[in-house]
């Protein structure tokens, strides 16, 4: 008996290895991207326009930056994908990582931008926040109201006890999780933005990096910030049932639903294409994609599809691109970046 | 009267009261849940419903040779490298003269579907005689445009569109350019970033290759282990063992089956990623706990006396399985399949981790394709930053649903249909 469970076992271990087996040898002919959620509705695009040329369309997963590296790192080899986007720069020991695993040679190409808005319903009055106000009302710890340099737990409940300039709401803010790159961006540029306005504050910095980054990174648990999933409509579609409420996602979801939503301006500035571009709007970041130079020439397509994306038709200013949300970069670090990335210029190290 | 008659009798009310109370319980459950399935329903088909339909716009449009630069329209080749959106451009130019502004024109070619150019192609393909000539066409509109003309008039201003550009559209809707029909590209396209040329194509026949797989894989296994353990296993502590074990899988949340799968198939074995001959694979990993522990209750209501019988009249213990347990059992396996299958079918979160959540625009021809699933399809829209894609979000869930509803029909059907009562 127990013999024959053993056979009935090792039946099917062959069974799942024979059909296994096949599969390995087969040698790919799309070309198979992985990375950001932020830049995936651009990369998507370009594939597309791509595949509509007569190539097969590239798969494009949507893994987030990090998992997206970590699986771009891993190795060299059809089994490991070509190219992986990115919403924020490759860090250093990601870079270590890739060269570990034999991924020597990485070409790295800044596509764009993408700004962070901070929006409510339009039915809502619209607000202009600093990035002081931000961290005051979402902070974790925030300093004391009364005066002194000590901390103590977010005390503020409505947007005037905050700024006396604001209105006289609750303070109810839906965002995106900590797995999000968009909640790594706002902790960083937004939350962390405010918190350095306080001078003692920004002095710890050099004492105990760590606790600077506790104090500045961190955002409030009592129930002020709502986290609303990694699904940036639904953020659109909560706020429009209530018009108290403001949101944090991208510019792109700003962009597919004005008439619905308004955003807020930040140090005065509209996130706008050109503000977001010039850089005066605040909080905003680049998109980045880096590709794996050992399977150009491997994989059929990569050097096309990278020559559609720094085509101007899809990254200029009238490209298609823009249609979808994205932010150009400026004209001469668009030739710059084109050439760079046709030229498939490999990444030192050092530039992280 | 005894005295108990007379307790009975005074009890009697109260018993009957608790009853109906409890029937009431019952009742008021149900109310709740098909309440709950009501407001499902009604949410997404009142949002997806559209989804079913898209809007054309006529023009009249010039086939050009100069513009397109085509001088032979069998020429395949030719008809590849043709200039049609130039010829679209140039008929949206005459059908609204005075818009010379470059940024103004810009916004009067995005009326009209990036996707436009390549019915237009198909056309021109099928008729080569066109070539030339003038024709009034019905090109697919853009989905802003859509979207405008499917939201009721009070409700108009907020769209996103310039107000030349909701104009425009006002003017074609007034002089009948303008036509819904029905979305046949639903059906048969992949997914687009343009959401009025996207489809659940390449999803439908990713979930297909993906379930081939599984049952092909998750059918035989499950049943034969059923049966081994059923009918020649011995009751002893090992094959308790089994049965805790199998027990406790069925209870796995879904997303471990994606890691184990992440870590044997893709990292062991060194399958691709993405592909519905590894979705199946790791699906199969999560069907089989459901398909062996139905497939043994079926096992277990063949009635002792029919096993004795073959056995008395001389039949070995394998005859008595192959030509008695199992045709008798075969209906209720058939109906645990069904069931473990349309699990599967609406099964999400193992296929994240194994790369399934992907953008697919070519239909997958095989099990090694890169492809995604249905739901995969669902999740990813429900991301996307285009109004249309909300709709399109709900009309997909519709078409699952209608995939499960079959799918848990049938099975009931079977069971009706072939069960036997002893």
């Amino acid at each position: 008996m127990k013999f024959q469970m053993k056979a009935t076992l090792v039946g099917a271990a062959a069974a799942v290895a024979l059909a296994s087996a096949p599969a390995t040898a087969i040698a790919r002919d799309t070309i198979s991207i992985v990375g950001s959620s932020t830049v995936y509705p651009f990369a998507t695009t370009v594939a597309e326009r791509f595949g509509r040329s007569g190539n097969p369309t590239p798969k494009i997963e949507s893994t987030g930056s990090g998992g997206g590296l970590k699986l771009f790192c891993q190795g060299i080899g059809t089994e490991n994908p070509d190219i992986t986007n990115a919403s924020r720069r490759m860090k250093a020991s990601e870079f270590e990582m890739c060269q570990k695993n034999g991924v020597k040679e990485i070409t790295e190409v800044v596509v764009g931008y993408d700004g962070i808005v901070i929006a409510n319903s339009v039915e809502g009055e619209k607000v202009d926040l600093s990035k002081r106000d931000i961290f005051l009302a979402l902070g974790k710890e925030v300093p004391d109201p009364k005066g002194g340099e000590k901390l103590v737990p977010n005390p503020y409940k409505t947007w005037n006890e905050v700024n006396s300039d604001l209105p006289n709401t609750k303070i109810e803010v839906l965002g995106p999780p900590p797995t999000s790159g968009t909640r790594d961006a706002f902790n960083e540029l937004a939350i962390e933005g405010g918190c350095k306005t306080f001078d003692w504050i920004a002095a710890i910095k050099k004492e105990d990096k760590s606790k600077y980054k506790s104090i500045c990174r961190s955002i409030r648990e009592d129930g002020a910030y709502v986290e609303a999933g990694e699904n940036d409509n639904l953020i659109v579609q909560k706020l429009g049932s209530n018009p108290q409420a403001l949101g944090v996602f991208g510019y792109s979801f700003l962009d597919q639903n004005r008439g619905k939503v308004q955003a807020a301006t930040i140090e005065g500035v509209e996130p706008q294409m050109e503000t977001i571009a010039s850089g005066d709007y605040p909080v905003s970041r680049s998109l980045f994609f880096y590709v794996k130079k050992a399977h150009v020439g491997v994989v059929p397509g990569i050097e096309g599809y990278i020559k559609e994306f720094t085509s101007e038709r899809a990254w200029g200013p009238d490209g298609y691109l823009v249609d979808k949300g994205m932010i150009p970069l400026p004209d001469d670090m668009r030739a710059k970046m084109a050439k760079q990335a046709q030229s498939l210029k490999s990444m030192t190290g050092k530039e992280l | 009267m005894s005295e108990t008659t007379a307790k009975v009798r005074k009890s009697l009310a109260r018993r009957y009261r608790q009853e109906k109370r409890f029937q009431a319980y019952g009742i008021l459950s149900i109310g709740v849940g098909l309440l709950a399935l009501l407001i499902l329903f009604t949410d997404i088909i009142g949002k997806g419903h559209s989804a079913f339909f898209e809007h054309y716009i006529q023009l009249e449009i010039s086939l050009d040779r100069d513009v397109l630069g085509v001088d032979d329209a069998s020429d395949d080749e030719q008809l590849n490298y043709a200039n049609f959106g130039g010829v679209i451009k140039e008929a949206l130019r005459e059908r609204f003269p005075g818009v010379d502004d470059r940024q103004q024109q810009r916004q009067l070619y995005a009326l009209v579907s990036s996707g436009a150019s390549y019915n237009l192609r198909d056309e021109l393909k099928a008729d080569p005689s066109l070539l030339g000539g003038t024709r009034n066409l019905w090109l697919l509109a853009d989905d802003d445009v859509d979207l405008y003309l499917k939201t009721p008039e009070k409700k108009r201003p907020e769209a996103r569109l310039g107000d030349q550009q909701k104009q425009w559209i006002e003017d074609l809707e007034a002089a009948g350019d303008t036509e819904k029909r029905f979305n046949a590209s639903f059906f048969s396209h992949g997914d687009s970033r343009e959401p009025e040329l996207a489809g659940i194509g390449s999803a439908i026949v990713g979930s297909f290759f993906t379930m081939i797989v599984t049952l092909c894989l998750s059918f035989p296994i499950g049943v034969a282990a059923a049966i081994y353990l059923e009918e020649f296993a011995p009751r002893n502590k090992f094959t308790d063992f089994i049965e805790v074990n199998i027990n406790n899988l069925a209870a796995v949340p879904s997303i471990i089956f994606g890691l184990l799968g992440l870590a044997i198939f893709i990292n062991l074995f060194g399958l691709p990623r993405s592909v519905p001959l590894l979705g199946g694979l790791v699906l199969t990993l999560m069907t089989l706990p459901t398909i062996i522990i139905t497939s043994r209750a079926a096992i277990k209501t063949v009635p002792p006396s029919v096993r004795e019988g073959a056995l008395a009249l001389g039949a070995s213990k394998m005859q008595v399985v192959l030509h008695h347990v199992l045709p008798l059992a075969l209906p209720g396996m058939l109906t645990g399949s069904i069931i473990g299958m349309a699990q599967a079918l609406g099964e999400t979160a193992p296929l994240l981790l194994i790369g399934m959540v992907a953008f697919i625009v070519d239909i997958p021809g095989g099990p090694t394709d890169p492809a995604t699933v249905l739901p995969v399809q669902i999740y990813l829209w429900a991301d996307s930053p285009e109004q249309s894609f909300v709709a399109m979000t709900s009309a997909a869930i519709m078409v699952l649903l209608a995939f499960l509803i079959t799918m848990n029909t049938l099975a009931v059907v079977l069971r009706k249909r072939l069960e036997r009562r002893w």
